[in-house]
């Protein structure tokens, strides 16, 4: 296609750099410096594609981020995206777009019945009909997830890099148009740290579009001198394609920067960049977005927004049609009519709502030739397609009717204004109100929550000279406020005032029949959300801008009804009889302004890098012998050694039955270690674990556990006495930072008398535990100065030596029910001894052991695990633990257990169970009951908490908790579960070795 | 995302911190003078304002201490934050 | 029996210093980095305001204890002690000092309410230099490390892309813009920490330093 509306010179595309690229399969040209939307409209594509709800043609109707219709999925495959704005993609050699929300294509989509059922699919459509029956829904729902949404998400992974900067500045200037950066310039010639951010790939906002002059000369000139001034200022960032898309409390922004425009193959660039600004001040400058006229049938392709038609004439070269009507309520669209005018456009003419306009630029619109046909509005528009012509009449006196005769207007471009509203969005994100301006017809930023302001066009202020002024006074005042006084007395740029006359608002213009009869008044552009919706609303009952935001869905498509939000709402304020549309209040604007890809939220944490791997300092032992992983926490553990072609249970079973009968080592170095020293230590225990400390003596280790005040198992483990005053505590991996934690809230808060030092030691220490009767032999072939014999060194203590030359803190402590000893070394040695163990251990059966075996191993025990045998509502008793209760003093959560609940005699209590079948294995978490019948509901009665095979025991075990359960020993229980029940029998949680000869062996 | 003045290291972001719910609840001298209901008050109720709010906080990515602090709940308005044991900044008692 | 050179730092197995530099085609890396394994590091507890304490902690190591907050003394490279909390230090020496650090300490702070405990093993040390070393860091820290809010002397615990690490600066030269940090990190984090930093620099040039 050529580029039939390309003017011949003129706009600030680069004409010496042709791009290629296709939309809808079409090959087409551009220039640099186009967006897709201006290199569509050069081309003479009208029709982009297909609205929401109707499935009506649509085509482009504004420039920037306000765009409603032109959603286009950019490119395919990998790196895909959906439902990006043709207005805010700028153009590349070889880009590809294609048409969304339409099959098979823009000119002719099935779907398009819709909108022969229009009558049938009014506001609140899918509620009333999708609701109820409930049952029914999984009917609709194919249709609905068909028919609704509009792009196509990407299926593969995102090959870009992401990345996130975290910044810290005295002045955030958002928006580089006349007033930000006229703020930029005074803030920074202050000194002050600076950034100004602007979402286009040049700074001028909407000085881009417009044909101003700045102190008697083009404002481009103006512009340059600017930019290039900033440049030279050390502490001043300029970021260009960046969108400040939120605002939050305490002067926090999000920022997405845009790093290349054309899509990246690779490389170390990153696509997007996501800043995190904390600012001193925020100066917020980012414009104002202008909003439609609501007529009847006012979303035909060809119904474009005025201000957006002079921006295609004055920044890219390109008219948006050749024969134009421009249709106003003010004097700012007179400008159109004459840039189009003066392009050569055929039969511009003005239809202005009101009486007789007189003002300056209608004026200068007369001058030139231009007719004007006042106190009228469009009635209808011809063309389905494309816009063909307008019928247009008379208002009545109060506007809310038309009079005759109706005329007709032949053109391919209607260009109207509603008026323009400031940008308050970031304002809004960031808890500050808005007031009506009801003269003006738009809302103006109110009082603020944060340290911020909004100047320029983005506070209401139209005039160039006012935006320039505006923007000097807030950049000196926002960097005075940061505490930068410098002043710079210099003579402030300025342009010609320009004597507009007021507008006059009407928010839904009037047809030859009621609203809804004739045409569509649309709203909301993107959602098809109409006048005549907005009012039945109303009718229905629907008061609150909330709920009748929500109910029809005016302004929550991805465009958040940047367009449509302002007249929706004084539709709704007409329809209610309110006369002030500021009082039924605006919504809540929320983050983000345009959207933003979830990969730059992601940023560089994906991949391995989504969340930390804590490694031991064994880890790669561990995986070059093949180990299975498991995560707990961050952290990863070996889960089982599989050696070639061994199932899981193979390996589980082989490490099981060598931890009984030969030695084992498991690498236990991720269990919480806590260093407590202080004249109050054994106090500070006293009050936190649930049994006395002490009386406990040097060199020797209790298990404790710990509560929370309610009463409930929090978490347990070992603690040893390695003198009077010092402790070294162990805790459950997954729990390690929550203990300090704890013991530090304490401490800190509520026993600041105690004197007590905790500090963690989980890292310093590697651990290693060898398990099993050889244990003792390996060991010592290790050292020469300790005693290893049972008598020398019992089961619950600790001595100090040297293991293989290595200082070594050695823990006669057990989690398997087996002797064992726990070698704990300096964390860097860790993996030599580790190595050394093997080296020497191949004739005592030594084999490495993980988590899973463990768990066998302590299942077989009947030790707990917390937080699998504890679930944040189990107490002590319930584990049949009351043996570690302290009756002679208090402790956290003691109090607890006089409460009924924990007196409940059908509490559940920790068993352990035996199936019938000696080879099944219990699912965890499967409930139990206590009657074997089919007909239900039978009452629950506990669940499996732990469930594995035991090779020691060559069946299957299992723990429960159930009600009553200490009583049920010996009784028989039911575990239903698909296609079948299982039996089992309710025993005592201990199946190896209840008396301990083996732990104290 | 708050901007919480740690009263040991200055401004930090939210990020580095934990919440612990309301400030100024002292854990009962003696447990078992209260009511099952008075002990389950102590436990589980706490204050849910629209306004001024004590609430602790500890930095814990940080210096590791707890302390106070005086909010807004309403504007998330930080009136000030304070070490335990102290009082309330003025404005916030 | 192990021998001394198996002791392993968590990232030996890495061989930073053997590897070559990233970044293709820039002419210079924007960023040096070095571990600097096993320093001997001593968390010290006791109360600041005690002047035995302070006057003990001169004694036995000839610097003075830092009170102001997120600050160190002493001289990078030589015996410094960081800042980590109103009750909370680290005494940092050189590889293998942590006993000889530990047993003046507690000759002279004999008879007072304190906690040495040795740590040495805990953290390992990324050394980060360089012109871009800073940007680096701002892409996972949110503390201002810009000139005029954080300089040499500052140190600061911190979240560092999504781990805990203890941020020091030791180095800046305004001329060439050029920063010197060093990352005190557990060692479980390490790795983690490497990858993050390998890949957030990438665009800069990374080279190893020995």
């Amino acid at each position: 296609m050529s580029q039939i509306n390309r003017l011949a010179h003129g706009g600030r595309i680069d004409r010496s750099k042709p791009l290629h690229f296709t939309f809808n399969g079409q090959a087409m040209r551009g220039y640099a410096g186009d967006t897709l939307a201006s290199a569509l409209i050069a081309n003479g594509v009208r029709l982009v594609g297909r609205s929401f709800k109707y499935h009506r043609p649509r085509g482009i109707m504004a420039a920037g981020a306000e765009e409603a219709n032109a959603l286009v999925q950019l490119e395919s495959g990998r790196r895909t995206l959906a439902n990006q704005q043709a207005t805010r993609i700028e153009l590349y050699e070889g880009l590809s777009a294609t048409s969304i929300n339409c099959w098979p294509g823009p000119n002719f989509d099935l779907m398009a019945v819709n909108s022969w059922f229009h009558r049938l699919m009014p506001a609140g459509f899918y509620y009333k009909t999708f609701m109820w029956p409930a049952a029914a829904w999984k009917y609709y729902e194919h249709f609905i997830r068909r028919a609704a949404g509009l792009g196509v998400s990407p299926k593969l992974p995102d090959p870009d890099q992401y990345d996130q900067m975290n910044v810290h500045c005295d002045v955030l200037v958002v928006g580089g148009g006349a007033a930000g950066l006229a703020a930029a310039l005074a803030a920074g010639r202050t000194g002050a740290r600076v950034i100004l951010a602007d979402e286009q790939a040049e700074l001028g906002g909407q000085l881009l579009g417009e044909q101003a002059e700045i102190n008697g000369k083009p404002a481009s000139h103006w512009l340059a001198a600017g930019e290039s001034e900033l440049a030279g200022l050390a502490d001043v960032t300029v970021l260009k394609r960046t969108t400040v898309f939120g605002y939050y409390d305490h002067n926090f922004a999000g920022m997405l920067e845009t790093r290349t425009a054309k899509l990246p193959n690779g490389g170390a660039t990153t696509r997007q960049r996501l800043w995190h600004v904390r600012a001193k001040r925020v100066v917020i400058a980012a414009g104002a977005l202008e909003r439609p006229l609501i007529f009847s049938d006012n979303d035909r392709p060809g119904v474009m927004l005025a201000g957006a038609v002079r921006t295609y004439l004055n920044r890219y070269g390109v008219r948006a049609g050749s024969n134009a009507v421009v249709f106003t309520n003010n004097d700012d669209a007179y400008r159109t009519a004459i840039a189009l005018k003066d392009a050569g456009v055929k039969g511009v003419c003005v239809i202005d709502t009101r009486l007789a306009p007189h003002g300056e630029l209608p004026t200068q619109a007369l001058q030139a030739g231009i007719a004007v046909i006042d106190n009228s509005t469009i009635t209808g528009v011809t063309g389905k397609r494309r816009v063909q012509s307008v019928e247009v009449m008379t208002l009545n006196a109060d506007a809310s009717g038309v009079i005759g005769p109706a005329r007709t207007f032949p053109c391919d471009l209607v260009a109207t204004s509603g008026g323009w509203n400031p940008v308050i969005h970031l304002h809004s994100h960031a808890g500050g109100k808005a007031t009506f301006d009801e003269a003006r017809g738009l809302f103006i930023a109110a009082d603020t929550l944060q340290a911020s302001a909004c100047i320029g066009a983005a506070n209401g202020e139209f005039q160039l000279n006012d935006c320039l002024k505006d923007g000097f006074r807030a950049g000196r005042d926002a960097a005075a406020k940061a505490g930068f006084k410098k002043a710079s007395r210099r003579k402030l740029p300025t342009a010609a005032v320009v004597d507009e006359a007021p507008a006059r608002i009407i928010w839904a213009l009037p047809t030859t029949k009621p609203i809804g009869q004739r045409g569509k008044h649309f709203l909301d552009l993107q959602h098809d959300v109409t006048v005549a919706d907005v009012q039945l609303a109303a009718r229905e009952g629907y008061r609150s801008v909330e709920h009748t935001k929500r109910y029809t869905t005016l302004g929550m498509a991805t465009d958040q009804g940047k367009t449509g939000n302002i007249p929706g709402m004084a539709v709704l304020a007409q329809a209610l009889g309110v006369a002030n549309p500021g009082d039924v209040g605006t919504t809540t604007f929320r983050p983000p302004y345009t959207p933003v890809t979830l990969g730059a939220f992601a940023g560089r944490n994906v991949g391995p890098l989504a969340d930390p791997v804590r490694m031991t300092p064994m880890h790669h032992w561990h995986e070059l012998a093949g180990c299975k992983w498991e995560d707990v926490g961050q952290w990863k553990r070996p889960w089982y050694y599989p050696k070639d072609g061994e199932s899981m249970a193979d390996a589980v079973n082989r490490e099981c039955l060598a931890a009984r009968n030969a030695v084992a080592l498991l690498d236990a170095s991720t269990l919480g270690k806590i260093d407590i020293q202080g004249p109050d230590a054994a106090e500070f225990l006293n009050r936190i674990y649930t049994n006395a400390w002490s009386g406990l003596a040097i060199g020797r280790c209790r298990y404790g556990l710990m509560l929370k005040e309610d009463g409930m198992v929090f978490d347990d483990g070992v603690t040893t006495r390695l003198g009077e005053n010092h402790f070294l505590m162990t805790t459950t991996t997954g729990n390690a930072a929550a203990v300090l934690g704890w013991l530090e809230e304490w401490l800190q808060t509520e026993w600041p008398e105690l004197k007590v030092y905790c500090n963690s030691v989980t890292e310093a220490w590697a651990t290693l535990t060898l398990c099993g009767p050889n244990a003792r032999h390996l060991l010592a072939e290790f050292t020469d100065d300790m005693d290893l014999s049972a008598d020398a060194f019992p089961f619950m203590s600790m001595q100090e030596g040297t293991v293989g030359d290595i200082p070594a803190r050695v823990f006669r402590i057990s989690f398997t029910g087996e002797s064992s000893f726990e070698v704990n070394v300096p964390a860097s040695y860790g993996l030599a001894l580790w190595t050394q163990l093997f080296n020497a251990g191949e004739k005592y059966g030594l084999t490495p052991y993980g988590t899973e075996a463990m768990h066998v191993l302590r299942a077989e025990k009947g030790y707990i695990i917390v937080g699998q045998e504890t679930d944040g509502t189990v107490i002590p008793q319930d584990l049949g633990m009351q043996w570690i209760l302290s009756k002679k003093k208090d402790f956290l959560g003691r109090r607890s257990f006089a409460r009924p609940d924990s007196a409940r005699g059908d509490r559940k209590q920790l068993v352990g169970l035996l199936t019938g079948d000696p080879d099944m294995v219990l699912e965890e978490g499967a409930q139990i009951v206590a009657e074997n019948r089919n007909n239900p509901p039978i009452p629950m009665i506990g669940h499996v908490t732990s469930s594995y095979y035991s090779a020691n025991l060559g069946r299957s075990i299992a723990l429960a908790l159930v009600s009553s359960g200490r009583d049920r020993v010996g009784d028989t229980v039911y575990i239903p579960m698909p296609g079948k029940v299982i039996s089992a029998e309710v025993t005592t949680p201990v199946f190896i070795d209840p008396q301990g000869e083996r732990l104290h062996g | 995302m708050l901007l919480i003045p740690c009263p040991y290291c200055g401004e930090r972001e939210e990020t580095e911190f934990h919440h612990g719910g309301e400030a100024h609840i002292e854990r009962p001298q003696d447990p078992d003078a209260l009511s099952d209901a008075e002990w389950a008050n102590y436990i589980f109720m706490r204050t849910n304002p629209k306004g001024l709010f004590h609430e602790r906080w500890v930095h814990a990515a940080g210096c590791r201490r707890w302390f106070n602090m005086a909010r807004n709940t309403a504007t998330n308005a930080i009136i000030g934050t304070y070490k335990i044991g102290e009082k309330p900044p003025k404005g916030a008692r | 029996m192990v021998k001394p050179f198996l002791r392993q730092s968590p990232l030996a197995h890495l061989h930073l210093e053997a590897r070559r530099p990233l970044g293709d085609g820039l002419p210079e890396a924007g960023i040096h980095v070095a571990e600097r394994p096993h320093r001997s590091q001593i968390a010290v507890r006791g109360q600041a305001t005690d002047p035995a304490f302070l006057q003990g902690i001169e004694k036995a190591l000839g610097i003075s204890l830092p009170t102001e907050a997120c600050t160190a003394s002493g001289k990078p490279g030589d015996l410094q002690v960081l800042w980590m909390g109103p009750d909370e230090w680290l005494v940092v020496g050189g590889p293998d000092n942590a006993a000889l650090i530990i047993s003046k300490l507690t000759t002279a702070l004999v008879d007072l309410q304190v906690a040495l405990v040795d740590v040495s093993e805990s953290r390992t040390v990324i050394e980060l230099s360089g012109k871009q070393a800073r940007v680096v860091l701002d892409k996972g820290c949110s503390i201002d490390l810009h000139p005029r809010s954080f300089g040499p002397g500052q140190v600061v615990n911190t979240l560092l892309g999504r781990g805990h690490v203890l941020l020091h600066q030791t180095d800046h030269e305004p001329a060439s813009g050029s920063s010197a940090y060093d990352i005190y990190v557990h060692r479980s984090y390490a790795e983690y920490l490497w990858s993050w930093i390998e890949d957030a620099a990438r665009e800069y040039g990374l080279a190893m330093r020995s």
